[in-house]
């Protein structure tokens, strides 16, 4: 559905994106991850032909970014970063005019006004002036906008930006749904948003891709490491000792201990069996200890973006 | 053509939208009505010399103000965004934007008409300068509302296109006025008279509609409008 092919774009001295190159089949949906100014907006900006790549090629739905921008631009919705609205025209009237715009045929104009307002949850303000509306609602417009033409590609850049906890879940299960039958492309520099919504994430640090997988493969890319967190009753230098004897135990670390208690870190192989938990729980009862607390630290994306991000600065 | 319309129609609502419309046609009522009957029954005559002869200086400031937020809003409030990356061209943009603030002008200029009203009533006006300045003053405006739309879209500073596009349509109005023609070397003088707007404005509201002057105004307008095509594409390649 979209092919990118060795995209780089500059501002002056500034190289915004560099030599980007990936495929996005249809129905996936796809996240930009990365700290700001990484060039996830600037990639985005090209695909909708907002802007001339410096080099390379990019083809939506089979039609060329440079070439074909109407024929594009007809395929995607888009909502830009901090989604710009005209602030003095009505909820309506603007849905109207975009459909004007994208040349909906006459008789189906109002019904498909209709379906992105229930489906954006806008009925409550069907009335109002834009510049009336709340930030959410503005966003769930910007949305509006974006699915008017039931377009085959979506690319949204960042989303749920400067939403409240609850807006962002909507938002999100909207996205979600929207995702079942279409091509979506979302940006973010918020991790759990991408992990929680797409099937693929393309990591993006200083205008190139630095990682790519689904959230589960680039979890285990990070060096995988397997960490658990216990709390034991006994006396310390033996439970700290005991653990140690563990197979594919790396390291203990004591972190602090209350009324008898202590805390360890205890830091496994990337080879460790995925029950290292559990031996830990036998060694505990076996040794009559008591166990207070046991839990796995798994990786979560945060670690791998962290490691990713930062590894060429170090 | 279709696009064109549909964004002529969203800029020209646009208009009414905020209270600038209402006062700019009224100060404009009010100081093309003040000017004219203030020296009209002294003088006696029935033609709208006068009036016209001050339409160029009017429209200088009242133009821009017509033409700044066209594409500098756009740029300030990012929408500029949305409507480039809807299934439309920068030229539909351009022409619809043009279309908008010309028509837009022209509805003010069609609300002078009560002066022309006055004149026929109370005298017996000669119809050639009449209709010829309002043919020439229709040109002359578009030609000013093109190079306004050129000044707003290199900044995203309304008033800097304001000014701009006064500074712009002051040049292109003097250039051709006998002050600048008696201080410049002769070769150039006839160059300076065909380059400035009121020359042409001039000759058409004797009421001889001459297709150079036609000529010279749709000249200007493409001229200024493809400057503006172009600002706005080079944002693209920046």
């Amino acid at each position: 559905m979209i092919e990118v092919e060795r995209l780089s774009k500059s501002y002056g001295t500034t190289k915004a994106v560099q030599d980007i190159s990936f495929t996005i089949a249809q129905g996936e949906v796809v996240g930009f991850l990365g700290p700001n100014g990484a060039g996830k907006s600037t990639t985005m900006r090209m695909l909708t032909c907002y802007l001339c790549p410096d080099s390379g090629t990019a083809r939506i739905a089979g039609f060329d970014i440079t070439q074909q921008p109407r024929e594009v631009k007809k395929r995607i919705g888009y909502l830009p970063e901090n989604n710009p609205l005209y602030m003095d025209m009505g909820v309506v009237e603007y849905l109207r005019f975009i459909a004007a715009i994208r040349n909906l045929p006459s008789d189906s104009v109002k019904p498909n006004i209709q379906r992105v307002i229930e489906v954006c949850g806008l009925e409550a303000v069907v009335a109002k002036d834009i510049g009336e509306l709340s930030k959410g609602y503005r966003q769930r417009l910007g949305l509006a906008q974006a699915l008017l033409h039931d377009p085959d590609v979506l690319i949204l850049d960042e989303p749920t930006i400067g939403l409240d906890p609850h807006q962002i879940i909507e938002i999100r299960n909207l996205i979600k749904n929207i995702g079942r039958h279409k091509t979506v492309i979302l940006s973010s520099h918020i991790l759990p948003e991408v992990s929680a919504t797409c099937d693929r994430v393309l990591i993006i640090n200083r205008g190139v891709i630095v990682g790519s997988g689904t959230p589960a493969e680039l979890a285990a890319l990070s060096r995988g490491k397997q960490t658990i967190l216990v709390t034991v009753k006994g006396p310390h230098a033996e439970v700290a000792a005991g653990l140690r004897t563990l197979t594919s135990v790396v390291d203990v670390v004591p972190l602090e201990t209350e009324d008898g208690y202590g805390r360890f870190e205890l830091i496994c192989s990337a080879d460790a069996p995925s029950d290292m938990a559990e031996q830990v729980f036998f060694l505990v009862s076996r040794s009559g200890w008591s166990l207070s607390e046991l839990y796995r630290k798994t990786v979560n994306l945060e670690d791998v973006f962290l490691d990713l991000t930062t590894r060429e600065e170090t | 053509m279709n696009q064109i319309l549909t964004v002529f129609r969203k800029e020209f609502r646009s208009f009414f939208s905020s209270p600038v419309a209402y006062i700019f046609i009224i100060s404009f009522l009010v100081v093309t009505n003040w000017l004219f009957f203030r020296t009209f029954f002294i003088m006696g005559q029935a033609s709208l010399r006068n009036f016209f002869g001050l339409l160029p200086w009017i429209f200088l400031f009242l133009a821009p103000v017509i033409t700044m937020r066209a594409w500098a809003e756009e740029k300030k409030l990012g929408t500029i965004e949305v409507l480039m990356t809807l299934p439309l061209s920068t030229a539909e943009i351009v022409l619809g934007k043009f279309l908008a603030c010309v028509t837009f002008l022209i509805v003010a200029l069609c609300l002078t008409g009560t002066l022309p009203l006055t004149v026929m009533i109370l005298g017996d006006p000669d119809p050639g300068p009449l209709w010829g300045g309002y043919v020439g003053a229709c040109l002359l405006g578009a030609a000013y509302v093109a190079i306004g739309l050129f000044a707003s879209g290199i900044t995203e500073n309304q008033i800097v296109s304001f000014i701009v596009a006064i500074v712009i349509c002051f040049a292109f109005l003097i250039v051709g006025e006998n002050i600048v023609l008696y201080s410049v070397p002769p070769a150039l003088g006839s160059v300076c008279a065909y380059l400035g707007l009121g020359t042409h404005f001039e000759s058409i509201g004797r009421g001889v509609i001459d297709s150079r002057d036609i000529l010279y105004y749709v000249s200007m307008i493409v001229f200024f409008l493809a400057l503006n095509y172009l600002t706005i594409e080079s944002r693209r390649w920046k």
